[in-house]
C-alpha cells in the first residue's frame, strides 16, 4: 500500500491535465453551439473563429468554459463524462445487453486469456526447446524476434480472413492474434531464466552426474519462475492489445475493438473513450492479479523472505 | 606408502586454448594421494589448484598425462558417484529448505524416500545443523550455508570430497569454527579430502599433505607431509612445528613466484 500515495499523485497529474485540457480542445464546437443557442460569442462567425487557437477562442470567450464539460460529442470529454458513460454501460444495464461494456469486455476477455494460454504455451515449448536443442538456439530466436517487427495492424485481417475462409470464425481467431502477441515475451523471458542457473549450478549437477531431464526439473525450471512471472505479466497485456486489434479492422460486432470503431464512425467520443477506459482497467486488473500470484508463488517457494 | 591409493596423477598436462594463445594450466603434474589423506592445495591465483581438483572430479579434461581417481578415469569416477564436491559459494537451491538442499543428491542418485529422510538428519547433524532442516537458505548465516552445502556433498556417502576453497568467503572467526568442525568430521567419517585454499593457516592447519603450487605454467613446486598429529586443537597453530610447516609452504610460494 506504499505505492498508493505516489499512483494516485500521477492520477491526479493527469486528471488535472485532462481538465485543463478539456476547454481548449471543445472550445470551438462549444463556441458553434452557444451560437446557435443564442449567446454571445466573439469573434461572430465560425469562419474567423478557425483562424483563433483553441486557447485564444477560450481567453476570448471566458464565460463559454463551463460549457465546454457539457458537450453531446465533444472533441475531448471531460473525466466526469467518461466516468458517467461508463457507470451507465458497465453499472446500469444488464450484462447480456449489447450496451453493456461488461458483455463487450467478456468478449474481448475471453479471446484475451484463451490467446494468453496458447502463446504462453507455445512461448514456454520454444524456450525449453531452444535452451536444450542447439538448431533451435540458432534458427528459433531470430524468427521470433521477426514476428514482432510485422505490425499486428497488417497481420490481424489477414489472419482473420484466411481463417475465416477455412470456416473459423469467432473467438479463435481473435485467441491467434493474442498469441502472436503474447508468445514473445515468454520465450525471451523463459529463455533467461532456463539459462539463469550459473556455470557453477551447472557443475554440481555433473558431480552428480544428473540427466539434463532431471537438471531441468530440479534446478532450470524452478529458478525460472521469477522471469516467468515477468513475461506473464507483459504477454497477458500485450494478449489484450491483440484481442481489440483484431476486433477493429473486420468489423467485429461485440468487444472492446467494437465499441472503440463505433464510436469512432457514430460521432460518439464518449463510447470510444468508455471503452478505452474499460481495456485499461482490465489490463491493469489482469497484470494485478499475475503480481498477486506472482507474490504468492514466489512466497511458497521460499524464494522471497516472508 | 602403505594406504592405497585413491588419486593418481602422472605427467599431467592441460592446456587452455584462448583468443590469447593457449595457457597452461597444468603442466608436468605427479602426485599421489592415499585413502584417508587430508591434502590441501595452495598457491596464488592461476597456480592451476582449482583446474586440478576439477580435473579429479571430471569436470574439466587434462590434454596430457594419467589421472586415475579409484583406479577409474575421473568421468568413470563421476559418473560412479565417487565424490562430493563442495563450491566456492554454497550454492544452495532458494526454493528448497536445507533439508531438501541435503536431499537434492539423492534425488538424482534414486535413493528410497525413508532412506532420503535418514541420510539427511545424519549428515545435518554431521556439520551441526541439525533443527534447521525446515529453514530456508536465506534464513541461515553464510558459515550454517556453507555447512549445509558439505552436508549435501557427504550426504550419499562418497569416500572422497573435494572441497575448493569451501571457506573463502567467510570471515576469520567463522572460518576457524568451521576448519575446528572440518578436522573433526574428517577425523569420524575417515574420508579422503582435497582442499584448495589460499591461506597458508588453513593449510597447514587442516592437512596431512600440503601441495604448494605456483603459476605459469601451473605446476608443483613442493610436497610437504605434516608431521602435527591428527588431533589438532586451535591453539597447536602457537607451536613450533605449525611454524616451521608455514614457513616451509612460504618459501614454496616464494620460490614459485614470478614478478611480472
Amino acid at each position: 500500500m506504499k505505492s498508493l500515495v505516489p499512483i494516485l499523485t500521477i492520477v491526479g497529474a493527469i486528471l488535472l491535465i485532462w481538465v485543463l485540457a478539456v476547454v481548449p480542445m471543445n472550445m470551438h464546437l462549444t463556441a458553434d453551439q452557444a451560437q446557435r443557442d443564442g449567446l454571445v460569442v466573439t469573434p461572430a462567425t465560425p469562419a474567423e473563429r478557425q483562424a483563433y487557437s483553441g486557447l485564444g477562442l477560450s481567453f476570448a470567450n471566458l464565460e463559454l468554459i463551463p460549457l465546454t464539460y457539457g458537450l453531446d460529442r465533444p472533441r475531448l470529454p471531460s473525466p466526469h463524462q467518461v466516468a458517467g458513460e461508463m457507470w451507465d454501460t458497465i453499472a446500469l444495464r444488464n450484462v447480456t445487453s449489447r450496451q453493456s461494456l461488461v458483455y463487450h469486455g467478456w468478449v474481448t476477455l475471453s479471446a484475451t486469456l484463451l490467446g494468453f494460454a496458447i502463446g504462453t504455451t507455445l512461448g514456454i515449448l520454444l524456450a525449453v526447446g531452444i535452451v536444450h536443442n542447439r538448431a533451435m538456439d540458432m534458427s528459433v530466436m531470430p524468427w521470433a524476434i521477426a514476428s514482432q517487427t510485422i505490425p499486428i495492424l497488417a497481420l490481424a485481417p489477414m489472419i482473420i480472413v484466411m481463417m475465416g475462409s477455412i470456416g473459423i470464425q469467432g473467438l479463435l481467431p481473435k485467441a491467434v492474434i493474442s498469441a502472436y502477441l503474447s508468445f514473445f515475451p515468454v520465450v525471451v523471458g523463459m529463455v533467461k531464466g532456463l539459462r539463469s542457473p550459473d556455470a557453477m549450478q551447472m557443475d554440481l549437477l555433473r558431480t552428480y552426474y544428473a540427466s539434463s531431464a532431471q537438471a531441468f526439473w530440479k534446478l532450470r525450471l524452478p529458478a525460472s519462475v521469477p522471469y516467468l512471472f515477468a513475461s506473464f505479466k507483459i504477454g497477458i497485456s500485450a494478449a489484450l492489445v491483440g484481442a481489440i486489434v483484431a476486433e477493429l479492422p473486420t468489423g467485429a460486432r461485440a468487444g472492446f475493438g467494437a465499441r472503440m470503431l463505433v464510436g469512432d464512425q457514430y460521432g460518439q467520443p464518449l463510447v470510444t473513450w468508455a471503452a478505452l477506459f474499460a481495456a485499461a482497467i482490465t489490463a491493469a486488473a489482469l497484470v494485478g492479479i499475475f503480481t498477486a500470484m506472482e507474490r504468492l508463488t514466489l512466497r511458497r517457494m521460499g524464494m522471497v523472505q516472508a | 606408502m602403505s594406504a592405497e591409493t585413491v588419486i593418481s596423477a602422472q605427467g599431467l598436462n592441460l592446456t587452455f586454448q584462448t583468443n590469447d594463445g593457449p595457457v597452461h594450466a597444468l603442466k608436468d603434474v605427479n602426485l599421489d594421494i592415499q585413502k584417508g589423506d587430508f591434502v590441501s592445495f595452495i598457491g596464488p591465483s592461476g597456480c592451476g589448484k582449482t583446474t586440478f581438483l576439477r580435473c579429479i572430479a571430471g569436470l574439466e579434461t587434462p590434454t596430457g598425462g594419467t589421472l586415475t581417481v579409484n583406479g577409474m578415469t575421473p568421468d568413470q569416477a563421476r559418473r560412479a558417484r565417487a565424490y562430493g564436491y563442495v563450491f566456492q559459494a554454497a550454492g544452495l537451491y532458494p526454493w528448497r529448505t536445507i533439508g531438501g538442499n541435503v536431499k537434492l543428491p539423492l534425488e538424482i542418485m534414486g535413493f528410497s524416500k525413508a532412506e532420503q529422510a535418514e541420510r539427511v538428519a545424519r549428515v545435518l547433524a554431521l556439520v551441526d545443523l541439525a533443527g534447521f532442516e525446515k529453514k530456508f537458505p536465506w534464513q541461515l548465516s553464510g558459515g550454517m550455508q556453507q555447512r549445509a552445502s558439505i552436508a549435501r556433498a557427504l550426504a550419499f556417502d562418497a569416500d572422497l570430497l573435494l572441497m575448493d576453497e569451501p571457506f573463502g568467503a567467510l570471515d576469520e572467526i567463522v572460518r576457524d569454527h568451521l576448519n575446528e568442525q572440518l578436522l573433526q568430521l574428517w577425523a569420524r567419517t575417515e574420508k579422503t579430502i582435497g582442499f584448495v585454499t589460499h591461506s597458508i593457516p588453513e593449510a597447514v592447519y587442516l592437512s596431512t599433505k600440503i601441495v604448494v603450487m605456483s603459476p605459469r605454467p601451473g605446476r608443483i613446486t613442493d610436497v610437504i607431509d605434516s608431521p602435527l598429529p591428527k588431533e589438532r586443537p586451535l591453539d597447536i597453530r602457537e607451536s613450533k612445528e605449525f611454524i616451521d610447516i608455514a614457513h616451509r609452504v612460504r618459501e614454496g610460494l616464494r620460490a614459485g613466484h614470478v614478478d611480472d
